[in-house]
Order: structure tokens, then sequence, then C-alpha cells
């Protein structure tokens, strides 16, 4: 009965805490994740949300997903898009399709490019440097590229250090830096799902350094594969303890594992699963600005009650998407769709730029 | 219950809620039009909470679709077809008989059956059809017919509703859908479904039904061109006439699918308005015991977040949905019962497989 009484009362005492704005600790994040009714969670975090952004506003970005290469020796099992050199279906973009990727992109609103690829053993240094240049000297695009699996990769065949591949970069036009291949920030998980994909240590030194470079960058979490619920929460103190540090990130993005045409055989996460994470997500980060909300993964309708769950931004658009669609699910959300999601919830709707000024009303 | 409402005009409706005071048109309204979903939300939980605890119901059904030919052919429909129609189909007794026979070996609980109205079909086929499933599975219960088809059926039988209900009843018919009903408003019956039976006539057939002792569910086909007044005012006529009878079992929202429609340029309806519904139905309909959220129509990942928002029930197994699927409906075509379980368990209920009246399987 004391024992009970004590439980009940440490689970109070922690929503408590969370509600009233203070910071949540491991033990607390993880009482909540798995134990936390589903609609008190989206209470707290709706709240959070409201105080860290209170304007009732949801942005979006409109852009595209350009996949410059899916050759990649990394090989992690829960990767459905990518193909080993030599493979039939193997590719490198040719600067044709790249021009007339992007001339469509910005012609349909869209102000950046997202531009990611495997780790591809043929490109070097020079392919990158020349890629950006290319894309800079023919387009006025924001170029948001290279997760730092790919960065760690380009420095590693360069024989660069981070810094200096990552100045090279900026000074060639990249951007900004997207938060994927974080996949879950625990060496014991990467090693069974990613086991030649860079280590914890290296995501986190690339994202400090770009962040010390002045490069902003987002971070990712892809969870419902081998993981644990102490392992999100852990990955979400590693997310937090750098932004204490740097407050380099602009948004963090959780999304779910889709296991279809993977080498991983779990059940797929459910939307329940997914909004908790968020929630949590959420009320765990108190210093990243913005949450975004994952259609791709979750579709239109969990997208738009993720609204209430702690996300402010609906993300990208995506006139193009490959990663996820390689995986099974193919959701589309044209932008009027976007929109009309966002107002019927009844917030405005802003399209944004990577930097989450706004834009266009 | 202890909670902050970003929306202040849902504590005059919380302290209703809490008292056990019954809703009026005005607190539909309110809640319909606040943006609070998740005060709306934990106002509906609450009450589901009090009468079903964690416990979240489906049932392992099969749905029967004798026939798409329809008189009424409303615009909303992308199911029904005109008689010599492209696709249009009858299922003869032995069709029946074979599809019913294609899933002997599945634990069938529930026989959902309802078709078009169909002027070629004969009083005693709808017998017939009911016989043939009591001998094929005399173990499942047979919900059949709509209020809209019962009045065909007396129509073509010649007989009173009285009469009909009594013979269908003596052919083994146990319980009704609740469809038909659409939106209990002239207003959009003259624009949508200007064939089918009014209001008026769909109450009086579910109140001769629940007299004989049989029970049905009820329905709302929201999303198309219905105001929000319109939407209370038919859960207000179901909850007055549920005071009368008690025949309701459960209601059932239902999300309006544009394609293939005569009202295709309609958008879908988004998350928030189905959550709305379902929430909305549990507050208002405080003499309905059951609330579900049908994933055919709002896709399994809503229907799994619609348990925290006042559903107690998943609907049903399925396996081969066609109405709303023709209507362009993304969801799964039919859902295995470890995935029933899982979308429920992983939402933090514990699922309870029922019967059609809600007694327990097992």
């Amino acid at each position: 009965m004391l024992l009970l009484w004590i439980m009940i009362n440490n689970m109070n005492s922690i929503i408590e805490k969370a509600a009233s704005n203070e910071r949540i600790h491991f033990t607390e994040a993880l009482k909540l994740l798995n134990e936390a009714e589903l609609l008190t969670l989206a209470d707290l975090a709706n709240k959070k949300r409201l105080n860290l952004n209170p304007e009732p506003v949801v942005t979006f970005v409109v852009d595209r997903n350009i996949n410059y290469t899916n050759i990649c020796i990394s090989g992690c099992l829960f990767c459905a898009f990518y193909c080993p050199p030599g493979h039939a279906d193997a590719y490198v973009i040719s600067k044709k399709e790249l021009k007339e990727k992007i001339k469509e992109t910005l012609s349909l609103g869209g102000t950046q490019i997202l531009l990611q690829g495997g780790l591809n053993p043929s490109l070097s240094l020079d392919y990158y440097i020349d890629l950006l240049k290319f894309i800079k000297d023919n387009f006025p695009v924001h170029i948001h590229g290279f997760s730092p699996p790919e960065i760690a990769f380009i420095a590693e065949k360069s024989s660069l250090s981070f810094e200096d591949t990552i100045n090279k970069l900026i000074d060639a036009g990249l951007g900004s830096i997207p938060g994927g291949g974080a996949e879950i920030l625990v060496d014991e998980i990467r090693e069974k799902t990613s086991p030649n994909k860079c280590s914890v240590d290296q995501w986190l030194k690339v994202m400090k350094t770009a962040h010390n470079c002045g490069l902003r960058t987002t971070a990712t979490m892809m969870f419902g594969h081998m993981e644990k619920p102490e392992h999100i929460i852990e990955h979400l103190m590693k997310i937090r303890n750098l932004q204490d540090n740097t407050g380099g990130f602009t948004a963090f993005i959780p999304w779910t594992f889709q296991p279809d045409n993977t080498r991983i055989k779990v059940e797929k996460a459910t939307s329940v699963e997914y909004l908790r994470v968020l929630a949590v997500s959420r009320l765990f980060l108190d210093n990243i600005q913005n949450i975004q909300a994952s259609w791709v993964t979750q579709g239109d309708k969990i997208a738009q009650v993720a609204l209430v769950f702690g996300a402010n931004d609906l993300g990208s658009t995506m006139i193009e998407e490959n990663v996820v669609a390689a995986a099974g699910v193919k959701f589309r959300l044209p932008k009027e769709e976007m929109i009309r999601l966002i107002r019927e919830a009844g917030y405005q709707a802003m399209q944004r730029d990577c930097f989450y000024n706004i834009i266009k009303t | 219950m202890k909670y902050f409402f970003l929306d202040k005009s849902l504590y005059e409706i919380k302290d209703k809620v809490v008292s056990g005071e019954r809703l009026g048109f005005e607190d539909g309204l309110a809640l319909y039009k606040s943006n609070d979903l998740i005060g709306v939300g934990h106002l509906a939980d609450y009450v589901r909470r009090k009468l079903h605890g964690k416990k979240a119901f489906y049932v392992y059904n099969q749905h029967l679709n004798f026939t798409n030919i329809c008189l009424n052919r409303c615009l909303f429909c992308a199911f029904s077809r005109d008689d010599g129609g492209k696709d249009a189909f009858a299922l003869s007794i032995d069709d029946v008989r074979s599809r019913l026979m294609e899933r002997i070996n599945e634990p069938v609980r529930e026989l959902h059956v309802v078709g078009g109205l169909n002027p070629s079909l004969s009083f005693d086929y709808y017998i017939e059809v009911l016989n043939t499933i009591k001998e094929v599975r005399p173990d499942s219960t047979i919900k059949a017919f709509t209020a809209v088809e019962i009045d065909h059926i007396a129509k073509v039988g010649g007989l009173s509703i009285e009469e009909t209900i009594a013979e269908l009843k003596k052919a083994g018919l146990e319980m009704i859908p609740g469809g038909g009903a659409e939106v209990m408003s002239d207003r959009v019956r003259k624009k949508l479904f200007p064939r089918k039976i009014d209001s008026n006539r769909w109450l009086e057939i579910m109140e001769a039904l629940h007299s004989t002792g049989l029970t049905s569910n009820a329905t709302m086909l929201y999303g198309h061109i219905e105001t929000l007044d319109e939407r209370i005012d038919h859960l207000i006529k179901l909850r007055e006439l549920q005071d009368k009878t008690g025949g309701f079992t459960a209601f059932i929202p239902l999300a309006f699918h544009s394609q293939n429609t005569r009202l295709s340029h309609l958008p879908g309806t988004t998350a928030f308005d189905d959550l709305k519904n379902i929430a909305l139905a549990r507050l208002m309909l405080d003499n309905f015991s059951h609330i579900k959220a049908y994933w055919v129509m709002i896709g399994e990942r809503l229907a799994q977040v619609g348990l925290s928002f006042g559903a107690d029930d998943l609907d049903g197994t399925i396996i081969e949905e066609k109405i709303t699927h023709m209507a362009g409906a993304k969801s799964a075509k039919g859902l295995t019962r470890a995935q029933m379980e899982h979308l429920i368990f992983s939402a933090g209920f514990t699922p309870v497989e029922r019967d059609s009246f809600y007694g327990k399987i097992g």
C-alpha cells in the first residue's frame, strides 16, 4: 500500500515538475515514457510547446530530397534504399538530372534542397565540393546537406579533420547539416543495426564541430527497431547535453523505423508509440526550439494529431522522397493539403526557411 | 478531475460532465468549435474510463455485401450501381453460402450483412439469406439490414414494419447495423440522398425494432456538406430515442470518403475532426454504452489514438471491407486478431474480444 502510494506520488510529482517547466531528468523522462497516460503526455507536451512557441503557428518548408547516390558501404540492417557498389540499380546522380530537380523545386516555391546520399567509396572530397559549387553557381537555393555519417566518411577518406572537411564544404556552399544517421545514439544498438556507420561519439563530434564552425543543424532519432525505452531517453540526453554546449540544433525530428524491405523483422511502431516518444522529446529537449512531426512515416492524420503532442512544424512538403518510400511507406502531402491540415487544427500555416524564419504566410 | 484547460469555455462543460449532468446543444457546439483537442479528449476519456476502465473491445466478424444494385443512388456512395450497370452484382443464395464457406475455419462471431435496395430481390430472398447464414454459421450472430433496407424489405413483402421485423427475426436476425441515418437533416437529405427514407422514418423503424427486443447500432456520416448544428441535432435525436427504447448498443461516427463518388471534389476529413466526432459522441450520447473508432474509415493508426478520445471499441477484424474502400479508403482491408490486440495493447488498453452484445469471448 505504501509502495503504491509512493509510486503514484512519484508520477504525480514528475508530472507537476514537467508542468512547471522544470528540466526533467533521465529517470523521470523514462517513467513518463513508460507509464504516463497518453493524454497526460499530450497535455504536458502541448503546454511546453506553447511555452517555447506561444504563437498559434505551425511552420513547414518547401523542399525536395535529392539523393545524389544510393551506393553505400554502410549496409545498415534497417535500410531499404542502399545498393552495394556494382549493383544493377546503383547510381550517382547526373548533373543534368540534378539541374532539372532543382529547377522544378524552385518553380514549385521551394527554397532549399536536402542533399543526402550513401557512403559511396568512389566519391572523393572533390566530388562533394564540385557538387555544391555546381548547385550554388546555378541556383539561388539553400543546401541542407550531408548528415554526420557522410561528413565522417568524407573526412576519413580525405584524411582531413572534421573541422577542415566542414569548412571546405561551407566554402563550397553548404548551408546547414541534416540530423540524419543518428538512428539511436547508443553504441550497443548501433553495433547491431548499423555496425559500419559512424559511432555515437563521431556523430556528436561532427555536430559539435559543425556548430562551432557556424553551421546550424537538426537532430533526428529513428526508433521502433531494436532499442529499449531507456535507449530513447539516452539518445535525447546526448542531444540535450550537446545543445547546452553549442545551441546549434534548430529542430529535433523523431520518426519510426519502417520495417518493409529491410533486414529487421519487428512489428511496426504504432501511432500511439510514436506520439508518446514525440511528447517526451518535446518535454525533455527544453533547449531545442522546434519539434518536427514526421508525416512521411506517420501519414497526414497522425501528423496533424502530432501538433498537440509537442510538434510545431510539419517539416517539408517533400516534392521527392526516396528512402522511406523504399521501405514500403508512400504517404503524399501536397503543400495545399498541408496548409489545410494546419488550419483545420486551429493554427496559422507559415512557410519557413531552413533557419525557421518565416518567409510566407 | 483536476485539469487546466487551454479553452476556458470547457470548464463549464467539465463541471457538467463530472456531475453527470446531460450536455445540451450549446455544449456540443462549444466542444466542436474548440481548438483545445486535448481538453476535449480529456473530458471524453473521463467518461469512457468511468464506463469501461481500460477495456477496449473488438469483434471477430465478416462483412457480407449481397448486392450493390440500389434504387437510392445517394451522392456520397461509391459502392452502389444501377441495375444493369457496369460491375452491378447480386449474390445468389449459393454465392452467399460459398462466401461463408470460404472462411468457415475462422472463429467468426458476427456477420455484418448489408446491401443496396435492389428491386429484383424478393422478400423470400432476404429470409433465405438469413436462413442460410444460420444454417452455415449457427453460432454466429446475424447483424443485418439497415433501417433503410428494412423499410425496403417491408415494401417488397407488402408487410408492415412490425410484421417484417417479426419475419426476419424468425429467420435468424438478431441485431441491425446503424447505417443509413447519414445526417438527420432534411436539408442534407434533399441534396445528397433524396430517395432515401427520411429521419423520422429511420427513427420510427429503429423504435419498432427495439420494441421487439432486438438491438441496433447508430451511425452518423460526417465530413460532407453538413453543418455542426446538424451534427448536434443528429446526436440529440439519437439520444432522445435511446431514452425511450434503450435499444442502441453502439454509436459509430463515419468519416466521409469522397473518392469515386459524385462529391469527389470534397477533401477528406482531418484527424482533428475525426477525434472530435468520437469525443463529442462520447460526451453527448450519455445513454449509449459504446462508441466505436471505426478503423476502416479513419485508418487503424488514428483509430488507435481514438481509444484515448472516448472510443472503447475498434469494431471488427472484417478482412474484406468493400464499401469504404471503393470510396478510396487507405486503411487495411482487414486486421488479424493479433494486429487488433497489438493496436489496443500498445495504446495502453486491455483488449477484449466480444460478441455482438459485448459479451466477452473466452
